[in-house]
C-alpha cells in the first residue's frame, strides 16, 4: 500500500513537472488607502517556502512557478500579514494591496521618497514629515523652498507665498487635508493660511496635471495631508520645541493621537508660535515681529471599506510688517531706496504695530467613502472655510491704529462627490463632481474704500481622468474638467474711474445708483472654463523612468485683477483692475527623466508654459495726487511665454556620506511686448553635504549652500519723480534687481533614547552663517531693507 | 456599513441646512465708504502784516488717488518787500460736511510737521513757525517775508512721523501726507 502511494506521489511529481514551470507571477505591492507603493514586503508562497521582496517600487517577482493555485502570505513591518490566493495558468501580473500602518512612533525615514501617486504622469516631488520637523518655526513656503523648481514671494520674511516654476498667488493652488484652501490667494502679500506643524507630508505637482484639485492651476498644486494615523490600539505623540536667536522667539506645538484596531482615531494638534522683531546683519528690522496660534482636530474611523472623517483646524496669524516700508508716494520711495538702510529703526521690541496684517483661517471638513466591490471608491466630502483678513495701515492720528484699513470676511462651502475605481493597473477611473458657493464681505467700517468689493461667487465643476497601462511599462493618463464660475458683485467705483475707463459708456446697465464722487454698480460675470491634460510615463527599465505631459489649464479673472482700484500702501503704487478680463488659458508641456538608484539619482525636468491672456500688473502712468505723485500700475492681459528646467541629483558616497544638488531655472517673456516678465525667479543652485550615522545616536549633519544669482532680465518700470526740496527730478529705481548672493547653512540633529517609546531629538541649526548681507529680487521689501541675518536655532523633538 | 450609512445621511442633511442657509441672505445694497484717511483740500491762506487783500494757495482733489489730477489755484501775485501772515487749513470734503484735518493735525502736533520748501529762484523765506508742544515745528501758521520780484515753485509739505527737531525736509524723515508745490510769482 505504502509502495503504491510512494508510486503514485513519485507520478504526480512528474506530471507536475512536466508542465510548464517557467510561469512568472509579478506586480506591485500597493498601500490600499492612498494607492502609493510600499517597498520592503516580504511574499512568500506557502508550501514551497520561496520567498521574495518588494523592491524600492513596490515591485516582486516569482519566476519559474508551475501552473497552479498558490497561497502567498504578505508582510510588511508596518501592516498586518495577509494571505492571497493566486492561479498561475500563464505568465500572471497581480497587484496586492496592504492595509499599510504607518509607522509614526519613532519612524525614521532618511530619504525623500520621490514617488508620487496624485498624477501618473506628472513628475511630483513630495516633502516628508521629517524634513517638516526642521521647519517648525517657518511657514509653508518656506518649506517648499526647498525644492527644485519652487521659490517663493516674499513679503518680509514672515509673509511667505510659494511661487511654482515662476508663478504664484491664484495661479498656485494648496489643498489642505483634502479641502481648497479659499484664503484670499490672490494677494501678493497673503500668505497660505496653514500652520506647517498640522502637516504630516506635501506633495507637490509643478502644472495643472491633477484635475481633481482643480484646472485652473497654472503653476501648479501643493498638497498637503495630515500624517496618517495606524489601525492599532494605541497612544502616542510628539512635542516640538524650537527657539531660535534671530527675532528671539520660538514655537511650540505638540500633537497627540489615540487610534483603536477597529478603526475608530482621533488626534488633536495645537502650536503657539512668538517672535520679535527680526535683524539683518546690521540692523533691526522694525515691526517684523510675528504671533501665530493654531489648532486642528481630528476625529474619524476609518476601516477596510468605509470610513467617515470630521476635521477642523483654526489659524490665526498675526504678523508686522517692516515700519519703514509705509511710505507715502514717490519722494519718499526716493529717500528710501537711496538711503541704502530703513529709514525708521527702532529698538528690539516683541509689540506688533501697524502696518500689519491679522488673518484668521478656519477649516471644517467632513469626509465619507466606501469602496464598492464593482465600482470602486466613492467619497463625498463638505468643507466650510470662514477667512478673515484684517490689514491695519499707518493712520493719521495714531488712536485709530487699532482700526483696520482692511476688513475682508470670506466664506467658502464645498461639497464634493468622487469616485476612484481603484482598478487594476490596466485602467484606473477617477471621477467627480462638486459645486462651491462663496461669500466675500468687506465691512465699511474701516473708513477706507473697499479694495476688494463684496461678491457672491459660485462654481460648478466636472472632472474625468483615466490612466491606462499599455505595456507593463508604458503608462497612458488623460483628463478633462470643466468649471462653470458665476461672480455676483456689488462695488463702488470712483465716478472719475468709471468716466476714464469709458465704463459709463460699455456698461451702463451696471449702475445701481449714483452716490457723490462714487458709482455704485453690480457685475454678473460668467466664465466657463475647459482644462485637459494628457500624460504618458514609461519605464526603461528598474532604475529609468521618462514622463511626458501635457496640461491645458484655464483661470478665471481673481478679485483683485478684476475690481482693484486705489492705492496699495505696502507697494505705495494706485492699482487698476479690469472688468474686461477673459480667463487665461495655459498650455504646458513638461517633461521628465528620472533615474533612480541606490548610490546615484537624478531628475531633470525641462517645461515649456505658453499662457494666453496672462493677466500681469505694469507700470502705465504716474498720477499726481495731494499726497504727492504715484506710480499707477494697471492689469493687462497679454501672451506669455515661460521655460525652464528644474535638476535634481544627488550621490551616496557610502552609509555615512551624501551629496545632492539642486538647480533650478525659469525665463519669462511677454510675447506680445517682447519684453521680459516681471518678478521671475533668477537662476539659483543648492548643493548640500550630508553626514549621517546610525549607529551614532542617529546622528545627522547637513551643510547646505544656496547660491542665487542676479536676474538679468527684467522690464524696466523706473520713472522719474519731482522731488520738491530740491526742486529736480529724480530717477525712482524700482526694477533694478538686487546682486547675486551666497548663503551657507548648518543643520544638526541626533536622538536619543529616553525610554522604550520615547525619543527625544536635538537638533542645533545656524543658517546664513556668515552673516551676508543680501537682498532677494523676490522680496517686495527688498527696496528698504536687507534680508535675515545669521540665526542659531535649537530644536527638541519629543516622541512618544 | 449601517454607521456609514448614517453618516453619509447626517453629512448630507448638515450641508443640505448650511446651503440654504447660507444663500437666503438679503442682497441688501452695501453702504459706500467715505474716505475718513483721505486729505482732499489743502488751502494757505497769506494775509498781509499790514493789511489788504490776502493770497490764497489751494490745492483740491476730490477724487482722492482716484484719475483725477488735483486742481491748484493761487489767487494772485504776491508783493515785493512784504511780509505775509501765513495759515494752512487741511479738508477732506469727501464729507459732508467737510472735515477740518488741521485739527486733527494740532491734536497730534507731535507727530506732524508743514514744510515749505521754495524751488526756482522765487525770492521768499519762511519763518516764524508755531510749534508743538515739545517746543519743536508744527507749521500750521508761519510768516512769508518776500524779497524782490521773482518766479518759482513753493511746496507745502506735510510730513507724518517725522524726526523732530530737523533742519527740513532733507533729515526729517517720516512719511508724506502732502505734497502740493505752487506755481508763484512776486512783483
Amino acid at each position: 500500500m505504502r509502495t503504491y502511494l510512494y508510486m503514485l506521489m513519485l507520478c504526480s511529481a512528474m506530471v507536475m513537472q512536466s508542465q510548464n514551470c517557467n510561469y512568472t507571477l509579478s506586480g506591485k505591492i500597493i498601500d490600499l488607502h492612498d494607492d502609493s507603493v510600499l517597498p520592503g514586503a516580504t511574499l512568500i508562497i506557502a508550501g514551497l517556502e520561496k520567498v521574495v521582496e518588494s523592491d524600492i517600487n513596490g515591485i516582486y517577482t516569482f519566476s519559474n512557478l508551475c501552473e497552479g493555485t498558490y497561497t502567498i502570505q504578505i508582510s510588511h513591518p508596518n501592516c498586518d500579514t495577509q494571505a492571497f490566493k493566486v492561479k498561475v495558468s500563464s505568465d500572471t501580473k497581480r497587484n496586492f494591496k496592504l492595509e499599510h500602518h504607518l509607522e509614526e512612533l519613532n519612524a525614521i525615514t532618511l530619504r525623500a521618497s520621490i514617488f508620487g501617486n496624485k498624477t501618473k504622469t506628472n513628475f511630483e516631488q513630495k516633502v516628508t514629515e521629517q524634513q517638516l520637523d526642521r521647519f517648525s518655526n517657518g511657514s509653508l513656503g518656506d518649506v517648499l523652498n526647498t525644492l527644485s523648481g519652487v521659490s517663493s514671494l516674499n513679503t518680509g520674511n514672515t509673509l511667505v507665498k510659494p511661487m511654482i516654476n515662476g508663478l504664484h498667488s491664484s495661479r498656485v493652488v494648496i489643498m489642505n487635508n483634502g479641502v481648497r484652501m479659499e484664503d484670499q490667494e490672490w494677494g501678493a502679500e497673503h500668505a497660505p493660511s496653514i500652520d506647517v506643524n498640522s502637516i504630516g507630508n506635501i506633495t507637490l505637482i509643478k502644472g495643472a496635471g491633477a484635475l481633481k484639485y482643480s484646472g485652473d492651476a497654472v503653476g501648479g498644486i501643493i498638497v498637503a495631508e495630515a500624517a496618517k494615523v495606524p489601525v492599532k490600539d494605541t497612544i502616542y505623540g510628539k512635542t516640538h520645541v524650537a527657539a531660535a536667536s534671530n527675532g528671539r522667539g520660538g514655537v511650540i506645538t505638540s500633537t497627540l493621537t489615540k487610534s483603536y484596531v477597529n478603526g475608530w482615531y482621533g488626534s488633536i494638534q495645537g502650536s503657539l508660535k512668538r517672535f520679535g522683531d527680526y535683524e539683518a546683519p546690521d540692523y533691526v528690522l522694525s515691526n517684523t515681529g510675528i504671533f501665530g496660534r493654531s489648532i486642528a482636530a481630528r476625529i474619524g474611523i476609518n476601516r477596510f471599506d468605509y470610513g467617515v472623517e470630521a476635521y477642523y483646524s483654526f489659524f490665526k496669524n498675526e504678523i508686522g510688517i517692516l515700519r519703514a516700508s509705509h511710505i507715502g508716494g514717490a519722494s519718499d520711495q526716493v529717500r528710501s531706496i537711496n538711503s541704502g538702510i530703513p529709514l525708521i529703526i527702532r529698538d528690539f521690541t516683541y509689540d506688533i504695530d501697524a502696518p500689519k496684517q491679522d488673518v484668521t483661517h478656519h477649516l471644517f471638513k467632513v469626509r465619507g467613502f466606501k469602496n464598492f466591490k464593482n465600482l470602486g471608491k466613492v467619497t463625498l466630502q463638505y468643507d466650510f472655510q470662514k477667512n478673515e483678513r484684517l490689514e491695519f495701515d499707518v493712520r493719521r492720528s495714531s488712536d485709530d491704529n487699532d482700526r483696520a484699513s482692511l476688513d475682508l470676511a470670506l466664506n467658502s462651502q464645498t461639497i464634493r462627490l468622487d469616485l476612484d475605481t481603484n482598478n487594476s493597473d490596466l485602467f484606473n477611473l477617477k471621477t467627480g463632481i462638486l459645486a462651491q458657493y462663496q461669500k466675500n464681505v468687506a465691512d465699511p467700517s474701516t473708513g477706507v474704500r473697499r479694495l476688494i468689493p463684496d461678491y457672491e461667487r459660485f462654481n460648478f465643476g466636472i472632472y474625468g481622468v483615466a490612466d491606462f497601462s499599455i505595456t507593463d511599462n508604458f503608462l497612458v493618463e488623460v483628463g478633462g474638467r470643466f468649471d462653470y464660475f458665476n461672480i455676483d458683485a456689488q462695488k463702488f467705483y470712483r465716478s472719475s474711474f468709471w468716466e476714464d475707463r469709458n465704463y459709463d459708456v460699455l456698461f451702463p446697465e451696471l449702475v445701481v445708483e449714483v452716490f457723490g464722487n462714487q458709482i455704485l454698480t453690480n457685475p454678473k460675470l460668467d466664465y466657463s472654463n475647459v482644462s485637459a491634460t494628457v500624460g504618458t510615463r514609461y519605464t526603461f527599465n528598474d532604475d529609468y523612468k521618462l514622463f511626458a505631459n501635457y496640461s491645458l489649464a484655464s483661470r478665471a479673472p481673481n478679485p483683485s485683477e478684476l475690481f482693484s482700484e486705489g492705492l496699495h500702501h505696502s507697494a505705495s503704487r494706485i492699482e487698476l483692475g479690469d472688468l474686461r478680463f477673459d480667463s487665461e488659458i495655459a498650455h504646458k508641456v513638461s517633461v521628465t527623466l528620472q533615474k533612480q538608484g541606490n548610490t546615484f539619482g537624478f531628475s531633470v525636468n525641462p517645461y515649456i508654459n505658453f499662457i494666453n491672456d496672462f493677466m500681469l500688473i505694469e507700470p502705465t502712468e504716474i498720477r499726481q495726487t495731494i499726497r504727492g505723485n504715484f506710480q499707477v500700475w494697471e492689469y493687462r492681459q497679454t501672451n506669455a511665454t515661460l521655460v525652464g528646467v528644474d535638476v535634481d541629483a544627488s550621490l551616496t558616497f557610502n552609509d555615512n556620506w551624501n551629496f545632492y544638488h539642486q538647480f533650478s531655472m525659469v525665463k519669462g517673456y511677454d510675447e506680445t511686448r517682447d519684453l521680459p516678465l516681471i518678478d521671475m525667479p533668477p537662476v539659483s543652485t543648492m548643493n548640500g553635504l550630508v553626514y549621517q550615522n546610525k549607529e551614532l545616536k542617529n546622528l545627522r549633519v547637513e551643510l547646505r549652500s544656496e547660491y542665487t544669482f542676479r536676474q538679468n532680465e527684467f522690464p524696466d518700470n523706473n520713472f522719474e519723480a519731482f522731488i520738491p526740496e530740491t526742486s529736480t527730478l529724480e530717477l525712482v529705481d524700482v526694477s533694478t534687481p538686487p546682486d547675486a548672493y551666497h548663503l551657507l547653512h548648518l543643520h544638526t540633529n541626533a536622538d536619543f533614547s529616553l525610554s522604550k517609546n520615547s525619543t527625544l531629538n536635538i537638533g542645533l541649526s545656524v543658517s546664513n552663517i556668515f552673516d551676508t548681507n543680501y537682498r532677494n529680487y523676490l522680496n517686495r521689501l527688498r527696496y528698504y531693507a536687507d534680508d535675515l541675518g545669521r540665526n542659531f536655532t535649537i530644536n527638541l523633538k519629543i516622541t512618544y | 456599513m449601517k454607521k456609514f450609512k448614517i453618516s453619509i445621511i447626517t453629512a448630507i442633511a448638515i450641508t443640505g441646512t448650511l446651503f440654504t442657509s447660507c444663500s437666503n441672505d438679503d442682497d441688501a445694497a452695501p453702504a459706500p465708504v467715505n474716505e475718513e484717511e483721505v486729505i482732499t483740500t489743502l488751502t494757505v491762506t497769506l494775509t498781509p502784516a499790514g493789511g489788504g487783500t490776502a493770497v490764497t494757495l489751494q490745492s483740491r482733489d476730490l477724487d482722492g488717488d482716484g484719475s483725477d489730477a488735483p486742481v491748484i489755484t493761487v489767487s494772485g501775485d504776491l508783493a515785493a518787500g512784504t511780509t505775509y501772515n501765513g495759515t494752512v487749513v487741511l479738508l477732506n470734503e469727501t464729507e459732508t460736511p467737510a472735515e477740518n484735518i488741521t485739527t486733527e493735525v494740532e491734536e497730534e502736533d507731535l507727530e506732524h510737521q508743514f514744510f515749505y520748501t521754495v524751488g526756482g529762484s522765487l525770492n521768499v523765506t519762511t519763518a516764524n513757525f508755531n510749534l508743538d508742544t515739545a517746543g519743536n515745528v508744527l507749521g500750521t501758521s508761519f510768516d512769508v517775508t518776500t524779497g524782490a520780484a521773482s518766479t518759482g515753485t513753493y511746496t507745502v509739505t506735510l510730513r507724518h512721523e517725522p524726526t523732530k527737531p530737523n533742519t527740513g525736509l532733507g533729515d526729517a524723515g517720516g512719511e508724506t501726507d502732502i505734497s502740493a508745490t505752487f506755481d508763484v510769482t512776486i512783483q
